[in-house]
């Protein structure tokens, strides 16, 4: 902890004198909206101004100088925040380019993941995900918000239904006639071989 | 459209995103077992309820519920 503060201490001064070379380091976010309490307060100088939606938030954290030690992890889905702010050693999600391993100091990447096993690595433990699709975004100060519509542990899945959906899709795809059922059932086939490749592998 | 980028098969058929997720999701709730499954079909019903306005006036209002994807 000590070594944290010295080079928080050490960074501050570097990142004033430093003018935004690139933009993905960021300066840490506002956590007041400056030009609209100067506007309020031109018109209306007797009433306090409205707190803003800003002013709610958690100010975005600035990027560190020297690489963090954890990566700060926010992995949510529509109905509930699986992970909020955790601290994590590495996470590797499955995007539709291959399976990505994102360390702290990753370069700042928007990836689309395609249906495939999420793994957060936390010291010796490991806890894997299955997403459906989604997004990740990592973020140049070491944080990365990963969205899936749909991500459950995978001793949730019944490996039967699994193999009987796999062989269903297969055989849709040579009855299919249009162009949309024959994408229909090629999706079926990726979800339900990645879910088998889960479930085997 | 012209395709010079390496669209993904689902989009070169005319589906969207949106369409592509859900039907995804829809697959990996199907394959949950048995207690986890009812949760998740209960979780994901959609209600809506759509009013076509004509000349400024509402119309009487149609309710859909969890409708399939197209």
């Amino acid at each position: 902890m000590l070594r944290r503060a010295s080079m928080l201490l050490a960074c501050r001064p570097i990142l004033a004198a430093r003018a935004r070379p690139f933009s993905t380091d960021l300066p840490a976010a506002p956590s007041a909206d400056a030009t609209f309490t100067e506007a309020w307060t031109k018109v209306i100088p007797n009433m306090d101004p409205p707190k803003t939606p800003l002013s709610f938030m958690q100010p975005r954290p600035p990027t560190p100088s020297s690489i963090p030690s954890k990566l700060t992890v926010n992995f949510v889905l529509p109905y509930a925040s699986e992970l909020a702010t955790k601290e994590v050693d590495m996470v590797i999600v499955p995007a539709t380019t291959g399976q990505m391993g994102v360390l702290p100091g990753h370069v700042a990447t928007i990836a689309e993941l395609k249906p495939g096993v999420l793994s957060v690595h936390e010291g010796s433990e490991m806890t894997k995900y299955f997403i459906s699709s989604g997004f990740v975004f990592i973020h140049a100060n070491s944080f990365a918000d990963i969205i899936a519509v749909e991500a459950v542990p995978l001793d949730r899945l019944d490996v039967n239904l699994v193999q009987k959906g796999l062989a269903e899709f297969t055989s849709k795809l040579s009855s299919a006639t249009t162009d949309l059922e024959k994408a229909e059932a090629q999706i079926g086939i990726d979800v339900h071989s990645a879910l088998n490749s889960a479930l085997t592998g | 459209m012209a395709s010079n980028a390496a669209v993904p098969f689902w989009r070169a058929a005319g589906m969207t995103y949106i369409t592509y997720s859900n039907i995804c999701a829809n697959l990996v709730r199907n394959c949950l077992k048995e207690p986890y499954k009812t949760e998740a079909l209960s979780r994901e019903k959609v209600h809506f309820s759509i009013s076509k306005w004509t000349d400024g006036k509402p119309e009487k209002p149609t309710i859909r519920s969890d409708s399939p994807e197209e």
